[in-house]
């Protein structure tokens, strides 16, 4: 199993590694002449050669792309073209910004959705299973924005319970940060909640559907034990995998979330970036969001393969 | 009749309903005495599974129970809560399937599993449960009986997990036990093993059982009583014996002769000793790295019937692959009507392709279901021999008329036809291109007894009419006889025997071959009594 | 995949309505719309009333009408790029299946680097990187979205080539062409044709967000998600306007996946309703 986990990681490295070929070369060779790209109508020869010699375009792309992904391995991310810092220093603090709305939300979120999609398994074709269904239906279709607003709407502007922007600062109080950050973790957990339901739901059928889960019933378990000793186990490796692909769609919704309520994270740093063509910005971001993403990924996957238990109790060999 | 004390389970006008509906059972009536095992016979359809399952007060895929009464030791069942009903399965009542692997929870312990139902039951404490649970190993003769529990399912064998499924069923102590095809996932060998130990274990314990098969042979050397089942209805109950000896209903005749005519020889062969049409030359092959087939050789004739048997593992089915093209040598020759042969079907020529056709096992899948039969049979007809319009029209109807369905069927598609008639469809097909040989892999094994007969008398009547060659694949020895005129054993990828299949099955030479021979079910009763004796001495 | 009759449900005869209302505007919705695009016409954010039964915008146009305008973009734009992702990710899949060995070693590989990155993440490097405009938002996500398409058709075709009927179709000698289309895509259209569904609403939603950002569509052309953005600040005044726009993209999203849900539903089976 070890074994197992060594190659994932090993996977893991590899997929990190393309990645950082990809954003190098969608930023850097997509365009042609970047430099241009960049500056677009604004573009003096002057100018030109100045964006050429900051971004060292005179070297050829695979020397660039080297000693980018060496300095981007110290930690040394370039430096902003609109404002002449170091990314990293403007990076950092977002992405923890960021992270703390995520996680937020998915403390909020995941059990619900779990816990919700388990019980329309076990209750199926239920009342409650097909009102699930049809509410889960409609939230995967509302976009981020829309329940975003409705809920400013309802809850700030009508009624005045929470703060429509979500304004937060350093040295902020823990439960302001709550206060503040309260309306965009509802519109993500609403986006999330439906998917991982569903597809939690989908997972214990299919565990459901197996003939030990019958063989159980007529061993005289009742329904609550036959679910919680014998499906939930077996589902929770597909159940992890259900939650490592819906992290994708966390960082989607949090992006537009963040464009809703102005929140100061790494979302709204990187479509500023994209808006004002500041490429290094864009390659940190780019790179920090696909980083965690693959990051999550594949904890998902360690776990689900720690869960595997003809990976965990290998066959003993037979005499 | 039995004294009402004496009853364990008792079923009074039994009808079970589909959720569409359709009657699954109707009019069943049946008395369990305590240690008695009744035999429920039938095709699939038959509805002997839902029976077994109703005895349990439990409805498969929402099936419901409609109507009648079932009495388990006293207790009614339809008319009583669930909590009733959960309280007798597992305890009073307890199930056995066919597979399995399928059956036991792959994330828990053995152990875990099998002491489950007393522990939660109530009918025993934990520690007691465990100790019971070693007298069974032991009685099922388990290896290691002290460890046993704490494997996993995933790391026994398959007759083993077998072995412990029943273990688990009788480990509350039941009164009943429902054993749906318990061994027909098992090879032949292990059949009987699995058979005997769960006879003498019901035995010992005074366990009553309905016992679910398809397999005449099967459950006469089990069931006091045998019932007899067609699409929900009973055709006739009584004692095995006369059941066996003298079946009053016609159905339960036919069943029984035809399980008898598959032990009598096949007749002389009629058109045998053509040319050598097949031979294999001392043929190595296997999957990355494994060697599946090792050094086998043999050679087939025109108008010939070859079978090649078989357990699971031999292999027979690689066999079969290979000579379709499908998997290269890795070493030795294989040569066709006197040519060297291709070893992948993507090197082959269009006249070897033709000349080798293949039938599949499951008809379900070898079948496109978005083709009608029409298309189906027609392809061949045009691809390797160009024939259109009426040409192909009056083929066509000739073939439908050759595997006996009418000119209608054309238009249908495969999902509106049933087994034994896709059968056919996949013959026709392999018919249109007029080939040398047909590749037969256990094309009977996914049919019930009659419909597999039916296929067989087609296969032998085209051999007759058109002269047909066949590689035969079967792990079916009944088959065999019937068909062939000359028999391959494999063991483990190497042939064990190749003699005529009379002289085969009269004096069979190889250690294999008669273990495998003798483990066929016959239709006396005493027969497994006798092969136990034989095998312990 | 049981019978082609279906019963129709309440829900699907929802979804059902709400696309062919979104389809009578996406074909002929500047000929229903009572004003012109960039008609100024009062003051802006006026509320809703009989000439202007949505009100009026951020500029004091009519919000019906541009809806109506903007119809095209927002929906054309999604069915182009869905179009562009399935004809691009079916054909190479299939290839893949069939093929095996280097080929699809070498395909699946790629869709799997690209798909290691979020598609939101992916497409924004791009539009850094060439700017936004329609051919780049239409190629881009087709292109990545494709990669979706590619892991279904590829998946699919596997499994209906590993099938049977597909070996003896192949040991008859039958070419590519024949096992594509007389083998492969006829029983792999069912589930390609719910993803045609999910997919499509997955790319709606993308571009409207993608415009929400300032990044997809750009002024003067303007779609729903832009519209949102547009009158995004009224919400704070108490005003509904940005949610109109915003509730159109709901309900075409809601329409299509009620259908896709109809279509996928009753593959599993149920079991021991009566225990």
């Amino acid at each position: 199993m070890t074994r197992v986990v060594l190659v994932r990681l090993g996977w893991g490295l590899l997929t990190l590694w393309i990645v950082s070929v990809l954003v190098f070369a969608g930023t850097e060779i997509l365009p042609g002449d970047v430099a241009a790209a960049i500056l677009g109508q604004n573009a003096t020869p002057e100018s030109l050669a100045a964006l050429r010699e900051t971004l060292g375009l005179d070297v050829p792309a695979v020397q660039r792309y080297f000693s980018w992904l060496a300095n981007f391995v110290r930690g040394d991310l370039g430096q902003s073209l609109t404002n002449r810092q170091p990314v990293a220093d403007l990076l950092w603090p977002r992405f923890w910004n960021t992270m703390a709305l995520a996680a937020y939300a998915a403390a909020v979120s995941l059990p619900l959705a779990v816990t919700l999609g388990i019980l329309s398994a076990v209750w199926r074709g239920s009342v409650f299973d097909r009102a699930a269904n049809v509410v889960a239906l409609a939230t995967v279709s509302l976009p981020e924005y829309f329940l975003g607003l409705l809920l400013i709407l309802l809850l700030s502007v009508h009624t005045g319970l929470l703060p429509s922007l979500a304004d937060t600062y350093d040295g902020m109080g823990f439960l302001a940060w709550l206060k503040a950050t309260t309306l965009p973790m509802i519109v993500l957990t609403l986006v999330t909640v439906a998917q991982v339901m569903r597809m939690t739901r989908t997972a214990v059928l299919a565990v459901m559907d197996q003939p030990y889960i019958e063989m159980n019933y007529l061993k005289g378990l009742p329904n609550s034990r036959v679910v919680l000793r014998h499906a939930v186990p077996n589902a929770a490796a597909p159940i992890i995998n259900v939650v490592a692909f819906n992290i994708a769609y966390l960082i989607t919704g949090v992006v537009l979330v963040e464009a809703v309520f102005n929140y100061n994270g790494l979302g709204r740093f990187m479509v500023d970036a994209v808006s004002k063509r500041d490429l290094p910005m864009v390659q940190g971001a780019a790179m920090v969001f696909a980083a965690a993403y693959i990051l999550l990924n594949m904890m998902a996957d360690i776990g689900a393969i720690a869960l595997n238990p003809r990976l965990r109790h290998p066959r003993i060999s037979e005499s | 009749m039995t004294e009402v004390a004496d009853r364990v389970l008792s079923i009074r006008d039994l009808r079970v309903v589909a959720p569409n509906g359709a009657v699954l059972v109707d009019g069943i009536s049946l008395d369990l005495k305590r240690g008695e095992v009744l035999g429920l016979i039938g095709e699939s359809g038959a509805g002997k599974s839902t029976i077994g399952l109703a005895a349990m007060g439990y409805g498969r895929g929402g099936c419901r129970i409609a109507g009648g009464q079932i009495t388990l030791t006293g207790t009614e069942l339809t008319q009583s809560g669930k909590s009733v009903r959960e309280a007798m399965r597992g305890a009073r009542i307890a199930y056995v399937a066919q597979s399995a692997a399928a059956a036991f929870d792959p994330s828990m312990r053995l152990d875990r599993q099998i002491i489950e139902a007393p522990v939660q039951h109530g009918v025993m404490t934990a520690p007691e449960a465990r100790a019971w649970m070693l007298e069974l190993f032991r009685a099922l003769q388990l290896p290691n009986p002290e460890s046993f529990g704490l494997r996993y399912p995933h790391q026994v064998s398959g007759g083993q997990l077998q072995r412990a499924m029943m273990a688990m069923a009788m480990a509350a102590k039941p009164d009943v036990l429902v054993l749906d095809e318990p061994t027909t996932a098992l090879d032949v060998t292990t059949q009987i093993e699995v058979l005997a130990l769960l006879r003498d274990t019901m035995r010992r314990y005074g366990t009553s059982a309905l016992y679910i098969t398809h397999d005449l042979a099967v459950v006469a050397q089990i069931a006091d009583r045998l019932m007899v089942l067609r699409h929900g209805k009973e055709v006739e109950t009584g004692a095995t014996g006369e059941v066996l000896q003298a079946p009053k209903a016609d159905y339960t005749r036919r069943l029984v002769a035809e399980r008898e005519g598959s032990l009598r020889p096949a007749r002389g062969s009629q058109k045998a000793g053509g040319e050598v049409l097949l031979a294999l030359d001392r043929v190595s092959a296997g999957y990355s790295g494994l060697t599946i087939l090792n050094d086998v050789s043999l050679s087939l004739r025109r108008g010939e019937t070859l079978a090649v048997v078989g357990e699971s593992g031999s292999g027979k089915s690689t066999l079969a692959r290979l000579v379709a093209g499908l998997l290269s040598p890795a070493a030795g020759r294989v040569t066709f009507a006197g040519r060297a042969l291709e070893g992948s079907y993507r090197k082959r020529g269009i006249a070897d392709l033709k000349a080798i056709q293949m039938i599949y096992q499951l008809p379900d899948v070898a079948l496109n279901p978005r083709q009608s039969v029409g298309e189906t049979i027609a392809r061949p007809l045009t691809f390797y021999r160009g024939l259109k319009g009426t040409a192909l029209r009056d083929e066509l109807r000739q073939l439908l008329a050759l595997i006996g369905l009418p000119d209608d069927f054309a238009d249908r598609l495969p999902g509106a036809l049933s087994g034994g008639q896709k059968q056919r469809v996949c013959i026709a097909r392999a018919l249109a291109a007029q080939p040398d040989l047909l590749i037969c892999d256990e094309v009977t094994s996914a049919l019930d007894p009659l419909i597999a007969e039916d296929i067989l008398n087609l296969l032998r009547k085209l051999q007759d009419e058109l002269g047909m060659t066949y590689l035969f694949i079967t792990h079916d020895l009944s088959v065999v006889r019937r068909l062939a005129e000359r028999t391959v054993v494999m063991q483990k990828g190497r042939i064990v025997e190749d003699r005529p299949t009379a002289d085969l099955f009269q004096t069979p030479q190889a250690a294999y071959t008669r273990t495998l021979l003798e483990s066929v079910p016959e239709l006396r009763q005493d027969w497994l009594d006798d092969i136990m004796a034989r095998r312990a001495r | 995949m049981a019978g082609t009759t279906r019963k129709f449900t309440l829900t699907s005869w929802i979804g059902l309505a709400l696309i062919a209302a979104n389809l009578v505007i996406f074909l002929a919705g500047p000929l229903l719309a009572p004003y012109g695009l960039e008609e100024t016409l009062g003051t802006p954010f006026a509320a809703p009333s009989a000439e202007h039964p949505l009100g009026l915008d951020q500029n004091g146009r009519d919000m019906l009408s541009r809806m109506l305008y903007g119809a095209q973009l927002s929906i054309g734009v999604s069915l182009l790029a869905v179009g562009l992702s399935f004809s691009i990710g079916v054909p190479l899949g299939v290839l893949a299946a069939i093929r095996g060995g280097v080929t699809d070693i070498a395909m699946s590989r790629t869709v799997d680097a690209i798909m290691s990155v979020p598609v939101l993440i992916s497409a924004l490097v791009v539009l850094q990187a060439l700017g936004s405009s329609l051919p780049v938002l239409i190629i881009t996500i087709g292109l990545l979205d494709s990669t979706r398409v590619f892991r279904l058709a590829r998946i699919l075709a596997q499994g209906i080539n590993a099938m049977e009927y597909a070996e003896v179709a192949r040991l008859r000698g039958e070419g590519l062409v024949w096992m594509i289309r007389k083998e492969i895509l006829p029983n792999a259209m069912p589930p390609l044709v719910a993803e045609f569904g999910l997919r499509f609403c997955f790319t709606f939603l993308f571009v409207a967000g993608l415009s929400y950002l300032g990044l997809g569509v750009q002024p003067p052309f303007a779609d729903w998600g832009g519209m949102v953005r547009d009158n995004q600040q009224g919400i704070l005044y108490g005003l509904y306007a940005p949610l109109f726009p915003a509730a159109a993209i709901a309900l075409l999203t809601i329409g299509v996946n009620l259908v896709v849900d109809w279509l996928l539903a009753g593959r599993t089976t149920v079991q021991g309703e009566n225990r």
